[in-house]
C-alpha cells in the first residue's frame, strides 16, 4: 500500500513540478536548483536527553530564518524544511540522513547535537556531496579525524570549550581534575581536549570515570570522583548527563569541598537547575542572548514562539539557516561545493557570529565567551543568568590549524 | 505421498512470488535503501525461523550475531581493505564461529533456560563490543566501503547493491528451503516435537542441535554482512537485545515455522518503523507492542501460518475419502 501512496505522490510532485515550471517566470536560479526547492533538514534530539538544547527550539529557528530570508529576498524557489528525532542513534541519524538526501532532496542538514550521529551523518552527507552544517555536535573529530568537504563544523567544539573556560579555571587555581565522562565521541574528545590545555596550563589530570550516555544514576561516578580528592571535577558530558550530575553532587554535598566544572553548559541546563544551584559556575559558550541589542531582538522574537530563550545551539541553527540561504542566492545554485565555495570567501558578523570565517578543514571560527552564572540576588529578571568575563577572539578559542589531524587540510 | 509435492509447489509459487516482488520493487518507486534493509532483516528472520521454527530452540541473543558479522565485515573492508565477498564470507564465517562456541554451552540446557543462556551470553557479547576499540563503541564503526564485486562491478550504486543483495537473499532462502526438506531437517523437527523420542531413535540430537545452531548463526550473519555493507556502518543498536527481541517479534508475527512467514513479518514491521517513526515517535513500540499482543491472542500461527492453514481447509473437501 505503501508503495501506491508513494508513487501517487511522486506523480503528484512531478505534476506539481511542472505546473511550476509553466507558470513560475524562468530565472537563472531556478533552472540550477535541485527540485526548484532548497530544502533543508533539522535532525535533531527531539525526546532524550539534549532535546532542550536543540529539539523542537532548533525546528522554530530554523523556520524563523526561512520566513525572515523569504521575507527580505522573496526568491523564486521554494524553501522548507523537514525534521526528524535521531533518537541519539548514529544508525538512525545515518539513516534519516541517506533518506533525505536520496528521497527528499534535502539540500542541508543541520543541528545534528550528538557527535556520534555528527560524525555518522558527516560520512553520508560526504557520499552524497550535500552539506550538513552543524551546530550541536561539538567532537573535534568533526574537523580532524573524520573531516571532509561537505561538513561544516558551527557555533562550538570541544577544543574551544577546553580553551575558554578550561584554561580559566585552570588559571584561576583549579590545578587538579577528576573527569567524569560521557562515553562517546564528544565526551572522549572533551576530556582530551581538556586534558591538553590543563596539562599546557601546569595543572595535571588525577583521573577519569567514563559513564554511559543518558545516565540515569550518578552516584557511584560521582563517589570515585570525590575519592580521587581533586580540586576540580570535570563534567565532560552534556544536556540532561550534566544536569543530572550536578543535583546528583549537590545532594552528596560534593560541591563545596571540590569544584564541579560543567564544560559544557547550556542556558536551558542554568535554567533547570536554577541559579542556586549553578551559581558562580564559570562556562564557555558562543553566544548568550543578553550581549547586545541584536542579540536581545532575536532572542526576545524567539521566546514569543518558543516560550524559553534560545540556547547557542538554537540561535546558532539560525544563524545557518540565514547564512546557508544567502549562500545558495550568490552562488545561484544549491550544489553543495559551489555554495561552501562562497561561504569560505565569507567573513561573517551577524547576531550570532563575531569576525566569522569558514576554515579549510570546516571549522566555522568565531569569538567565544566565556561567562560566569550570575547569583540569585544578582539576575534582575527572567533568563538573566550570565555576566560576561571576556570575549576570546576566535583564533584563540579554536584549535590552531597547525595542529590539526585533518587528512584533507594537509594534501593541500 | 502428494503432501511433499504440495509443499514443494506451494514453496515455488512463494519463491517466485518473492522473487518477482524483489525483481519490481524499484520499478515502482520503492526506495532501494529501504528495500535493502528490509530484505536483511527478512534474512535475519528466517535464519531464526530456522532454529525456532524448525528445531525448537528459542534463542534470545541472535542480535550478536547479526552485529558481529557487521563489525567484521566493516573490519576487514575498511581496516584491512579486503574485496567485498571475502568480506562478507569472513563475516558469516565470524558470526558461524560465535555461534559453535555460544551454541556449544547453550544447547546444554533446554526451554527457558535455554533462552536465558542465550540472552546472558549475549550480553557478554554486547559489553565486549561496547569497550574494544575497533567497534567504536557508542559511536559505531563508521565508513565501511562498498568496494567492487568480483574487482569489476562497483556497488556504490544503489540499483546494482539493491540486485546483489536481492540475489543473496534469494540464494539464501533456497539454502533454508533445502535444510530443511532435506533429512537433517527431518530429524529436526523430530527433536521439536518430541526430543526423547528422537534420543530413543538413536538420534545424536546435541550434535543435530549444535549445527542448527551453527547454520543458524552463519545465515543471520550473512544477513549482518549485507545490511553492514548496504547503510555502511555498524552500531551497538544491533548488538542489544532490543534486536533480539525484534526479531522474534518479526518471526512470530510472520508466522513461526513457515519458509515465507518470517519475510512478510520482517517487512511489515520494518515498514511500520519506517512509515511510523516521524509521524508517532515513541509512539512505534506502544503500536508494535499492541501488534505483538494481538498476534499472540488472535492468530497464533502469524500471517502467513493462517494463510496456510485456510488454504489447507479450502483444499481438504476436494480430497476424496478424506
Amino acid at each position: 500500500m505503501s508503495s501506491k501512496s508513494r508513487f501517487a505522490g511522486r506523480i503528484a510532485v512531478c505534476a506539481g513540478a511542472v505546473a511550476l515550471a509553466l507558470c513560475a517566470p524562468m530565472t537563472q536560479a531556478q533552472s540550477r536548483l535541485s527540485g526548484n526547492t532548497v530544502r533543508i533538514g533539522v535532525l535533531t534530539d527531539m525526546s532524550g536527553l539534549y532535546s532542550d538544547v536543540g529539539g523542537q527550539g532548533s525546528v522554530i529557528a530554523t523556520q524563523m530564518a526561512i520566513d525572515d530570508f523569504v521575507a527580505a529576498n522573496k526568491p523564486a524557489y521554494k524553501i522548507d524544511l523537514i525534521s526528524a528525532d535521531h533518537q541519539n542513534k548514529p544508525d538512525v541519524g545515518a539513516n534519516k540522513a541517506r533518506e533525505w538526501y536520496d528521497t527528499q532532496n534535502v539540500d542541508m542538514i543541520t543541528d545534528v547535537l550528538n557527535s556520534a550521529v555528527a560524525i555518522a551523518t558527516a560520512k553520508v552527507a560526504d557520499e552524497k556531496k550535500k552539506l550538513v552544517i552543524n551546530t550541536g555536535a561539538g567532537s573535534t573529530r568533526l574537523t580532524n579525524e573524520d573531516c571532509n568537504s561537505h561538513s561544516i563544523h558551527y557555533a562550538y567544539d570541544t577544543y574551544a570549550l577546553a580553551a575558554v573556560a578550561g584554561r580559566a579555571i585552570v588559571q584561576g587555581g583549579g590545578k587538579s581534575w577528576y573527569f567524569l565522562t560521557a562515553d562517546y565521541a564528544f565526551g572522549q574528545s572533551l576530556e582530551s581536549d581538556t586534558t591538553g590545555i590543563i596539562k599546557a596550563n601546569g595543572g595535571s589530570v588525577l583521573g577519569s570515570v567514563r559513564h554511559p550516555l543518558n545516565a540515569s544514576d550518578f552516584s557511584s561516578f560521582l563517589l570515585q570522583a570525590q575519592a580521587s580528592k581533586a580540586q576540580v571535577i570535570g563534567l565532560a558530558n552534556a544536556g540532561g548527563d550534566t544536569i543530572n550530575a550536578i543535583k546528583a553532587a549537590n545532594e552528596f554535598g560534593i560541591t563545596p569541598k571540590q569544584t564541579l566544572a560543567g564544560l559544557l553548559v547550556f542556558i536551558s541546563d542554568i535554567h533547570s537547575l536554577t541559579l542556586q544551584v549553578s551559581q558562580g559556575m564559570q562556562l564557555t559558550t558562543g553566544w548568550y542572548w543578553d550581549l547586545n541589542d541584536e542579540t536581545r531582538k532575536f532572542g526576545r522574537r524567539y521566546f514569543e514562539k518558543a516560550k524559553k530563550m534560545p540556547t547557542m545551539v538554537q540561535a546558532g541553527t539560525y544563524s545557518v539557516t540565514m547564512n546557508y540561504l544567502n549562500a545558495v542566492k550568490t552562488a545561484g545554485t544549491d550544489d553543495a561545493d559551489a555554495v561552501t565555495a562562497v561561504m569560505r570567501k565569507t567573513t561573517y558578523n551577524d547576531f550570532f557570529l563575531r569576525n566569522g570565517h569558514l576554515r579549510p578543514d570546516g571549522r566555522m571560527v568565531h569569538d567565544m565567551y566565556l561567562m560566569q552564572v550570575k547569583t540569585p540576588a544578582e539576575s534582575k529578571y527572567p533568563w538573566d543568568y550570565y555576566t560576561v568575563k571576556a570575549t576570546v577572539p576566535g583564533d584563540e578559542a579554536y584549535q590552531p590549524m597547525s595542529q590539526s589531524r585533518c587528512p584533507m587540510v594537509k594534501k593541500t | 505421498m502428494s503432501e511433499p509435492r504440495a509443499a514443494n509447489r506451494d514453496f515455488a509459487i512463494g519463491f517466485v512470488v518473492v522473487a518477482l516482488a524483489g525483481v519490481l520493487a524499484p520499478a515502482i518507486g520503492l526506495y532501494p535503501v529501504f528495500v535493502m534493509k528490509a530484505l536483511c532483516f527478512a534474512l535475519f528472520a528466517c535464519a531464526f525461523n530456522l532454529l525456532l521454527g524448525y528445531a525448537g530452540l528459542l534463542s534470545f541473543g541472535h542480535a550478536v550475531f547479526f552485529a558481529s558479522a557487521g563489525y567484521a565485515l566493516g573490519q576487514s573492508l575498511k581496516v584491512w581493505g579486503w574485496p567485498t565477498e571475502l568480506g562478507i564470507l569472513f563475516a558469516v564465517a565470524a558470526s558461524a564461529a560465535l555461534g559453535a562456541l555460544l551454541g556449544m554451552l547453550a544447547i546444554r540446557r533446554q526451554g527457558i533456560y535455554f533462552a536465558m543462556v542465550t540472552l546472558a551470553l549475549a550480553q557478554m557479547v554486547y559489553f565486549f563490543f561496547l569497550e574494544t576499540k575497533f567497534t567504536g563503541g557508542e559511536d559505531g564503526l563508521q565508513g565501511i566501503p562498498r568496494g567492487k564485486l568480483l574487482g569489476v562491478v562497483g556497488l556504490e550504486n544503489d540499483t546494482v547493491l539493491y540486485y546483489f543483495i536481492l540475489a543473496v537473499f534469494l540464494a539464501a532462502l533456497l539454502l533454508i528451503y533445502r535444510i530443511v526438506t532435506s533429512p537433517f531437517g527431518q530429524v529436526l523437527k523430530a527433536i521439536r516435537e518430541n526430543e526423547a523420542r528422537a534420543l530413543s531413535l538413536g538420534y545424536d540430537i546435541e550434535r543435530y542441535k549444535l549445527l542448527a545452531f551453527i547454520l543458524s548463526a552463519g545465515l543471520t550473519g550473512l544477513a549482518g554482512a549485507c545490511k553492514a555493507l548496504v547503510v555502511g556502518f555498524e552500531t551497538l543498536t544491533d548488538a542489544a537485545w532490543q534486536m533480539s527481541g525484534e526479531v522474534v517479534l518479526m518471526t512470530l508475527i510472520g508466522g513461526v515455522g513457515t519458509l515465507f512467514g518470517p519475510v512478510i513479518g520482517a517487512f511489515a514491521i520494518v515498514g511500520l518503523q519506517d512509515q511510523l517513526a516521524d509521524r508517532v515517535g515513541s509512539w512505534v513500540q506502544v503500536i508494535l507492542g499492541v501488534m505483538f499482543v494481538v498476534c499472540v491472542l488472535g492468530f497464533r500461527r502469524g500471517i502467513v501460518g493462517e494463510l496456510g492453514a485456510w488454504l489447507e481447509r479450502r483444499r481438504q473437501p476436494r480430497r476424496p475419502g478424506s
